[in-house]
């Protein structure tokens, strides 16, 4: 066990897995000479080749697709986007594309192919550069949606993603690249995609929360524990396929729930989550599920806007009181 | 004329004949590949005729036989798609191919069994000039288990994987990128598989056209994109959608090798292809082709075609491929009409067999639905 | 946190109660539902519960005492809580004028019917009690964790969920759990207090708006009193709610002393339709109107008969439409009924409300039990009752809850009038002046005692056919009163 950054751990996970099988490859704006946008493919180039690790210029469509071209003949390429802000012009690929080859050729061509990079919002860059969109992504059948929380999952995810033979969208968060924490440099370590993750045990409520919002949902609990409440943390770490088991057992358990995300709530994975919980779990709540997401505008630039766009410790703590009661 | 000074609201229709086929000579490597002189269009047709009677002469007579069987084939294939159609025995949408054999069926003939072929939504022709059995196609288009889609790709999603056959993709301009990838994939692995990918003029207008071009030769994958411009994208020429509607000349935005071909013989197609296959395949390269073609047919079953006249069509039909090939053959004495017969024998059982055993293949069973989702599944 | 226990409304007419006795003193340790004191309230003497757990801090109503609904008449809380803030309140009459306003504002949302109806599920201590507890409490600050110790249903890790001061949340809201009729409650509330079998009815929320929540089911079952008292109640009247659906269900009893026992049947989904469209096209009660013309030569005959034959007897024609609606109404139990929202209300006896004019207005005294009653015994107590009327002498339980009204105009020379209906009956009779007319009687003309009467009708349950096969009958016996005795 080592203790490294999140952006070390992905880097890794990259390595590990290059060295592992030789169809993986890497491709992305600034991977290679540049070491990365935000280093996560630094020194892979130097490692493994400009055949392996390959500058892409701007053209996100064209790359995505590409991607999943070459994964339709064996490669299992690791498609990065500097933001997932970009993947937007992609999109016809990984909807129309990847989600569906495997689906619409009655199984003859799978497409096993990682998009990932940093998700979510960015410290001061406005509104085109700082939203989340995992529930674009987990729409769509087809598409395995990962979003981890800690060094050692960001490892052990991605390098189950990039021996999966699925598309998955892995989405990374910009403002966790420095977040420390242990991580196993056992080559064959592997965390399965689907299966959740309780970050925290407890009794009173439980808040399910993903990427940025686990270590301030951890920070949250810490405060609430002071006050005397005990409170469950749930890392999905799969958004799609989603391990309502997991979170159904924790609400059966504590009866009250607060989701904390960064994305908009209308139509999001918030809200899927509360339908799942209702759907499964209707006779164990003791109040309505409250949603804590990024507020319903664009990310304004002004620091001070900014932070109210986004659920804070605080905001979280608020809202476990809430249904609980206890205010 | 200079294609610079068209201005975009005139119809380049008006404007004269000459614009619409003045598809001017593109330079490779500083050789002329092939003009349409549209001035006098019987001497072109017999020039044309002519040229194609030098090609027969170069070819042997078991590759043109092939070509003459699968262009007779596609034809009487979709004629009885059509009929299926109109019988609604199949649905949605349904992209016929008729007029534009020689494209397919000429460039197809210029590959390797290993190299990689996408197209568009209009991918009945080139999976059956690739070789998958015209009762999987056929029970495609009817939705059934045994189509080469299993049912759930239908007429604009034929994939078969045995014969490299990656597709008809449904998005215009959706299976370029992907093309370039296969490319990509080949050029990785070390093989000299090339791939081809086809597509519509229309096409050409969309973002993944031109990124495609650039990753291609920047990268310089032995990617060779075929563009079957039948001059209508859906019911808009192309006069009205492309500013610069030589498409050929496009290549030269990324530095990659353009052809223009006359897309109504099979052998010229044939050529052009060849020649890109060998770049491709020595030297990694990639190359645009443009292949001037008609449909005789609207765009999809669903199009009444009133934005080209009876007059416009039967032009081309002058010109229609399968009768053109069909007689040049004749006139070299390669066939003589019992040949032809028997040939058109042969296609007539099969595409019969074909329909029965559409017909006859069981619908896809219902927990198919929730199948091929993920090649790896999660149980929840 | 320091709670006010209030002067409960322990009856649907109880304006005010009488501290009887005091089941605890000052300092004495009292426990959610644990008997506080004994009230009288104007009916009978009743128990008033602690609807928070504690310690009596303060008596502030001496036995014998008469105090309006809502006074303050003790304080719960904590040992050492400084509840002067609360004192003085109650002292300065503030908040018991409050108290007194939700009350009234509670029983009106209730609304007359579901009134009686919750009354005969629900003790009325504990309906009073989700309207009571907890109002606002000016000054005095949550938080205090003291006693929690005491609380033996806490598990250690759910401590911070106890009340403390949650009651006050729920009535800054003004709701009860019980508001507007319908129980909130969460879902694994509604869950645990099934499995435990408590009442949810005698509980209150202590979540927002008065949400039963979670906490207050483990508080109640820890309580033992209410979870004794609850089995009986929860299962009667599920049950009878389930066997109104197939069999007709017993006579209840009723809340108003001397009213008639009735059975309620669910308001069909039609039922329902009918009475919501018809109320929104005329006022809260659609009325519509029959009209029939009756021969009362045999009637009249009777009459004077029945007075000759006894000095004693004064028998009014009035009496006798008495008598023979009543016998009608037996026969056509769809009439001698309410609408009551979610149930029609068949009535077993046929009580006639009969209109009295007097100085400044009317009044309704009731014939219980008609239908069961002699000619001369009707006759006697209309006389009396009408009497007792004039004089305002009437006692409330003896002019409300008629199941059928009648009234007659004859006296004043109307041939025909219609009448609104007394809710919440389904019709009245309205009865015109007896007048000779003539008329043709086997093809001659003749002269005969003719009398009209207009009924209206409440279309919720009555509906045309159902008031007309009533009048047929009523009238058939009106002209042949000797089918009285078959």
């Amino acid at each position: 066990m080592a203790v490294i950054t999140m952006r070390e751990a992905l880097n890794q996970a990259m390595r590990e897995e290059m060295h592992r099988d030789e169809n993986v490859f890497l491709l992305g704006e600034e991977v290679a000479a540049y070491q990365g946008a935000y280093k996560v493919s630094k020194g892979l180039l130097e490692e493994f080749g400009d055949q392996r690790v390959i500058d892409s210029p701007i053209t996100e469509l064209g790359f995505a697709g590409l991607g999943v071209g070459a994964a339709m003949v064996g490669l299992r390429p690791i498609i990065e986007f500097m933001t997932f802000n970009f993947s937007i012009l992609a999109t016809d690929q990984i909807v129309n594309s990847a989600a569906k080859m495997l689906y619409m050729s009655g199984g003859q061509f799978k497409i096993p192919i990682v998009f990932r990079g940093p998700n979510g919002s960015a410290y001061q860059v406005s509104s085109q550069h700082s939203q989340a969109l995992e529930s674009w992504f987990a729409h769509f059948p087809g598409l395995k949606v990962v979003m981890p929380s800690t060094p050692a999952d960001a490892k052990g995810l991605l390098k189950s993603a990039i021996r999966d033979d699925d598309p998955v969208i892995f989405l990374e968060q910009e403002r966790m690249y420095g977040n420390k924490g242990e991580v196993t440099e056992d080559e064959n370590f592997t965390i399965p995609l689907g299966v959740a993750d309780v970050k925290r045990e407890g009794t009173d409520a439980t808040i399910v929360a993903r990427s940025l919002m686990v270590p301030l949902a951890l920070k949250a609990a810490e405060e609430l524990e002071k006050q005397g409440v005990s409170i469950e943390v749930i890392d999905p770490r799969t958004i799609r396929p989603l391990d309502t088991a997991t979170i159904i057992n924790s609400v059966k358990k504590t009866n009250r729930v607060v989701i904390a995300e960064e994305s908009h709530a209308f139509c999001g994975v918030g809200a899927e989550i509360s339908a799942q919980i209702m759907e499964h779990a209707f006779d164990y709540l003791d109040a309505p599920v409250v949603r804590l997401s990024g507020v319903d505008a664009p990310m304004p630039y002004a620091k001070n806007l900014e932070k109210l766009a986004l659920p804070d410790v605080a905001r979280i703590v608020a809202a476990v009181r809430q249904v609980a009661y206890l205010d | 004329m200079s294609e610079l000074k068209v201005t975009p609201l005139k119809p380049r229709a008006q404007q004269g004949e000459a614009a619409t086929v003045a598809a001017k000579t593109t330079v490779i490597e500083g050789k002329p590949t092939d003009t349409i002189n549209p001035s006098n269009l019987r001497e072109e047709h017999k020039r044309r005729q002519n040229q194609q009677q030098a090609r027969i002469s170069d070819t042997d007579r078991e590759a043109l036989l092939r070509m003459l069987y699968h262009m007779i084939l596609i034809r009487r294939f979709e004629e009885k798609a059509a009929e299926a159609y109109t019988l609604g025995k199949i649905g949605g949408f349904c992209h016929l191919y008729i007029g534009q054999e020689a494209v397919a069926v000429g460039a197809l003939a210029a590959l390797r069994p290993d190299d990689y072929v996408l197209t568009s939504y209009r991918d009945h022709g080139h999976a059956l000039a690739l070789g998958t059995s015209p009762d999987e196609v056929m029970a495609e288009l009817y939705g059934k288990a045994g189509g080469c889609s299993a049912g759930k790709g239908g007429s604009m999603h034929l994939f078969d994987a045995d014969k490299h056959f990656l597709g008809g993709h449904g998005i215009v301009g959706g299976q370029i990128p992907l093309a370039t990838g296969v490319a990509f994939a080949a050029k990785y692995k070390g093989t000299d598989q090339v791939t081809l990918c086809f597509f519509g003029e229309a096409a050409v207008n969309q973002g993944a056209f031109h990124e495609s071009l650039n990753m291609a030769q920047l990268w310089k994958l032995p990617c060779i994109y075929i563009c079957e411009n039948n001059q209508y994208g859906m019911g808009t020429s192309l006069e009205r959608s492309m500013s610069l509607s030589d498409v050929s000349k496009k290549s030269g935005g990324y530095g990659l090798v353009g052809e223009f071909v006359d897309g109504m013989d099979v052998l010229a197609v044939r050529e052009a292809t060849a020649r890109a296959v060998e770049r491709a395949r020595k030297d990694s390269l990639p190359s645009l082709i443009e292949v001037r073609t008609y449909r005789f047919m609207g765009h999809s079953m669903s199009d009444p075609g009133n934005y080209r006249t009876r007059a416009e069509i039967e032009k081309y039909q002058e010109r229609d491929p399968l009768k053109v090939f069909s007689a040049n053959l004749k006139q070299k004495g390669v066939i003589n009409d019992a040949a032809v017969k028997e040939i058109e024998d042969r296609v007539r059982a099969e595409v019969e067999r074909a329909i029965k055993f559409a017909d006859s293949s069981p619908e896809p069973a219902p927990e198919e639905l929730y199948t091929n989702i993920y090649a790896n599944p999660i149980k929840q | 946190m320091a709670t006010q226990v209030v002067m409960p409304k322990l009856s649907p007419t109880m304006e005010e109660g009488q501290l009887a006795r005091w089941l605890k003193k000052e300092g004495d340790k009292v426990t959610v539902g644990e008997p506080l004191a004994e009230i009288d309230t104007d009916k009978a003497t009743m128990e008033a519960q602690a609807l928070a757990e504690g310690v009596v801090r303060k008596i502030l109503v001496k036995e014998g005492e008469t105090v309006p609904l809502g006074a303050i008449i003790a304080i719960i809380g904590q040992p050492d809580e400084d509840i002067s803030a609360l004192l003085s309140q109650a002292q300065s009459g503030e908040a018991t004028a409050e108290n007194k306003k939700n009350i009234d504002e509670s029983v009106k949302a209730d609304g007359d019917g579901a009134q009686t109806e919750l009354a005969q599920v629900v003790p009325d201590g504990a309906r009073t009690r989700a309207t009571t507890q907890g109002q606002p409490l000016k000054g005095e600050t949550e938080g205090t964790s003291a006693g929690q110790e005491d609380k033996p249903s806490a598990k250690a890790t759910e401590q911070p969920t106890q009340p403390r001061g949650d009651s006050v949340k729920a009535s800054d809201n003004g709701q009860s759990s019980q508001a507007g009729g319908r129980l909130v409650v969460s879902p694994i509330a509604a869950r645990m207090a099934a499995e435990a079998g408590v009442n949810l009815q005698t509980l209150t929320g202590s979540g927002p708006g008065g949400r039963i929540v979670k906490r207050d089911i483990e508080a109640a079952i820890s309580s033992g009193k209410l979870r004794a008292n609850s089995p009986q109640e929860q299962p009667q009247e599920s049950q009878a709610q389930a066997s109104a659906q197939t069999a007709p269900q017993a006579y209840v009893a009723p809340a108003v002393e001397g009213a008639s026992p009735y059975r309620d049947v669910p308001v069909s989904t039609m039922r329902s339709t009918i009475a919501r469209r018809l109320v929104s096209s005329i006022g809260p009660v659609p009325h519509f109107f029959l009209t029939t013309e009756i021969e009362m030569d045999r009637a009249a005959d009777l009459r004077r008969q029945l007075n000759e034959l006894d000095a004693e007897m004064k028998v009014s024609i009035n009496d006798l439409i008495i008598k023979v609606a009543a016998a009608a109404l037996v026969q056509h139990p769809s009439v001698n009924a309410s609408f009551q929202d979610k149930v029609i209300r068949h009535y077993e006896r046929a009580d006639i409300g009969v209109a009295v004019a007097i100085e400044d207005g009317l009044i309704t005294p009731v014939v219980r039990g008609a239908n069961t009653k002699s000619i001369g015994q009707i006759s006697r107590e209309v006389r009396e009752l009408a009497e007792r009327a004039r004089s305002r002498k009437l006692k409330p339980e003896e002019y409300t809850g008629a199941t059928f009204s009648i009234s007659n105009l004859g006296m004043l020379g109307i041939d025909e009038f219609t009448a609104v209906i007394n809710p919440p009956e389904a019709a009245i009779l309205a009865v015109g002046a007896m007048q000779p007319k003539p008329v043709v009687r086997d093809g001659e003309i003749t002269v005969r005692q003719i009398m009209r009467v207009t009924m209206s009708c409440d279309h919720r349950v009555v509906d045309g056919a159902t008031g007309a096969k009533f009048l047929q009958t009523f009238k058939k016996l009106l002209e042949n009163p000797v089918l009285l005795l078959a």
